[in-house]
């Protein structure tokens, strides 16, 4: 019975209801001004490496560090184009393409074949299907870094170690289990009846999948792709060890090259980067609101 | 004829109706007669028969996985029990099955238990503060104004999404000795905070495990708090109004609101995020790797790193390698367990 003053006989209703909305004013100006420091502790490392990425050398290794490039310069941009920076004779775009070739191959597989297994989880009652879900669980935790090793054997005698082919398979495989786990749960949600309805009407499966199903697990398919695009992407270990033509070298494996080789030259190193950053944020900040409801609704369960 | 008219299906509109249309589908493509039993059987009616859909619908997941993690792990759980070398490798010299002594020599090399120790303290230094911070954060957002939340939320994905090599490659430029920003700032820091001129060409990669993993930390913990916060704002928005308004009647202050209402109803969710954080901090290689220089620190070994190096070392030595990536893989099994109890616990697997 403390906290309600404005009920309280003998006190005057109008300042306690002023002094509450002026309490509630300050409380949401601190409110946001902690949640601007928030993103801009958080933005900083992204805005610092763009920063960097625009400065001339001798602004670099300034003795004083200033947050926004004095002189503005895209030389560093284009020397990592056109490929002079990282010394390897080839251009940005070569890891470019074989990144994103790797990377929507990938997804678009790693998401057929889980609707496919995801259909099969949340509509039919199977022998295996308990197992099955465990299985995915259990899977998921399975260190990537351990499995490097077998892997790099098996595609050895596979003769899939420096293709790109091999990258798109591993990376499909890697996102499966957590793309069956999240869609499973946006197939259980399309209601029995509308399939039913449209059996009814004389459709068959492959109909009622195109115009019923995938509508509406639409949604769950973008977190899903989302997902598996990071994994992809990302993706350091194995594309480390496995390719050894630079040629066929990815974004993270280039980067990182970059860096190993570059010797400090901070100002290209953090314009590949920069570039390399790019699709996957732009990506995401595209789909953000579909992807935090994807996977608020695919994780966690009430 | 059981041939039902299209018009009378769509009319009539119950499940009588529907069984007796797609039977006499069926029995329109085999020879005419009631049933059918001996048409030819098409593959439809075989699948449907014997309830083959589902199986037919997992068995392309299910050989991708097979082939690129479970089969794998068998494998590891093998050479680990091998002595495979380059001479394996190359395949001129058989495995020899050698017992456990690829886990005797691993276990008394001191290499080993230093970074069984580095990974061990990385990790619960890591769940602990992305922990921290993320529920906070997730606190944040859930009181902050629609703008603000999707601005400070979209900041959080940013971050989230960032290629680890990329955010890896920043946060090594911020520690650099030339021209890093923190040790540009630790210069001018007064003396009485620890700031001071030695601190201009403080290597933080290469000087030993504790300035690098510093490094580490701040960068897996920028990396993976977006999603506790994100995951725990989801938590948040299914806990009832009135719960709150009825403690704040009572004069609950924010902590014991926290205490009595929020960390209870948020439990199971907290526990499938520890669970999930030890699994990835256990687990860390990208970043590590980029920090202490690419394999180039021996001091500086995680576990993922060792086994790593072992197996990919010149010789290489694919048996010490996988028995090492086996303890890994042990002991996160034996948190998964828990991870896998918490989810039936939830009532996930229904």
């Amino acid at each position: 019975m403390i906290g309600v003053p404005s009920i309280r006989p003998g006190a005057p209703r109008t300042y306690s209801a002023r002094a509450s909305r002026r309490n509630k004013v300050t409380r949401k100006a601190a409110l946001n001004t902690v949640g601007v420091i928030v993103a801009l502790v958080t933005l900083f490392p992204i805005l610092w490496m763009i920063s960097t990425a625009f400065k001339p050398p001798t602004e670099i290794y300034s003795l004083t560090p200033h947050p926004i490039p004095l002189h503005p310069t895209a030389a560093n941009f284009t020397q990592v184009i056109n490929g002079q920076a990282a010394g390897l004779g080839l251009t940005f775009w070569t890891f470019f393409r074989n990144s994103i070739l790797v990377t929507v191959c990938a997804v678009v597989l790693a998401s057929a074949l889980s609707l496919l297994a995801a259909v099969a989880v949340a509509r039919f009652r199977f022998r295996l299907r308990t197992s099955f879900l465990i299985m995915l669980l259990v899977v998921q935790m399975v260190p990537g870094n351990a499995l490097v090793i077998p892997l790099f054997l098996d595609y050895r005698s596979l003769n899939l170690l420096d293709s790109l082919t091999g990258l798109i398979i591993l990376y499909a495989g890697l996102a499966l289990p957590v793309s069956i786990w999240l869609l499973r749960n946006f197939v259980a949600t399309v209601p029995r009846e509308l399939e039913e309805a449209a059996a009814l009407d004389g459709a068959g499966p492959a109909r009622i999948f195109w115009k019923i199903l995938f509508p509406l697990v639409w949604p769950g398919l973008v977190a899903v792709s989302t997902l598996a695009f990071i994994t992809a992407w990302n993706e350091f270990v194995f594309a480390l060890t496995f390719l050894s033509s630079q040629s066929h070298y990815t974004l993270p494996i280039y980067v990182g090259y970059f860096y190993s080789k570059g010797g400090a030259s901070w100002g290209p190193i953090m314009a590949a980067s920069t570039l390399y950053t790019i699709p996957p944020v732009a990506f995401f900040l595209i789909v953000q609101r579909r992807m935090v409801g994807g996977l608020v609704a695919g994780s966690v369960k009430g | 004829m059981r041939r039902v008219p299209e018009a009378m299906v769509d009319t009539v509109g119950d499940r009588q109706a529907t069984a007796t249309a797609s039977r006499s589908r069926h029995t329109m493509r085999g020879r005419p007669g009631p049933r059918a039993p001996r048409s030819r059987p098409s593959a439809g009616s075989f699948i449907r028969r014997h309830k083959l859909a589902p199986y037919l619908l997992i068995v392309p997941a299910l050989a991708g996985i097979a082939l690129v993690l479970i089969w794998p792990t068998i494998q590891v759980a093998l050479y680990s029990l091998q002595n495979f070398g380059e001479a394996q490798i190359v395949g001129t010299v058989p495995a020899q099955w050698v017992g456990f002594s690829n886990f005797t020599t691993t276990l008394t090399d001191p290499e080993f238990w230093l970074s069984l120790r580095i990974t061990v303290v990385f990790a619960a230094v890591l769940v602990v503060l992305t922990m921290i911070v993320g529920t906070l954060v997730g606190l944040l957002l859930n009181r902050l104004g629609k703008k603000m939340a999707t601005f400070v939320s979209g900041a959080a994905l940013v971050a989230w999404a960032t290629p680890q090599v990329a955010a890896s490659v920043v946060f090594v430029w911020f520690f650099s000795p030339d021209g890093g920003i923190v040790n540009w700032a630790l210069t001018h820091l007064p003396g009485w905070l620890g700031g001071g001129q030695h601190w201009a060409s403080y290597n933080w990669a290469t000087t030993g495990p504790l300035p690098a993993y510093t490094i580490a930390t701040l960068l897996v913990v920028w990396a993976s708090f977006p999603f506790v916060a994100v995951t725990v704002l989801a938590g948040l928005k299914s806990i009832p109004a009135e719960l709150y308004e009825s403690a704040r009647v009572d004069g609950a202050g924010a902590w014991q609101c926290f205490r009595k209402i929020t960390y209870p109803m948020l439990k199971p969710i907290f526990l499938i995020l520890v669970l999930l954080s030890v699994i990835w901090d256990f687990n860390v290689f990208t970043q590590s790797y980029i920090i202490t220089g690419q394999l180039g620190n021996r001091d500086e070994y995680n576990l993922a790193l060792y086994s790593y190096s072992q197996a990919f070392q010149v010789p290489p030595e694919v048996g010490l390698g996988s028995a090492i990536a086996l303890i890994l893989t042990v002991i996160l099994l034996i948190i998964t367990v828990g991870y896998v109890r918490a989810n039936i616990k939830q009532g996930a697997l229904a």
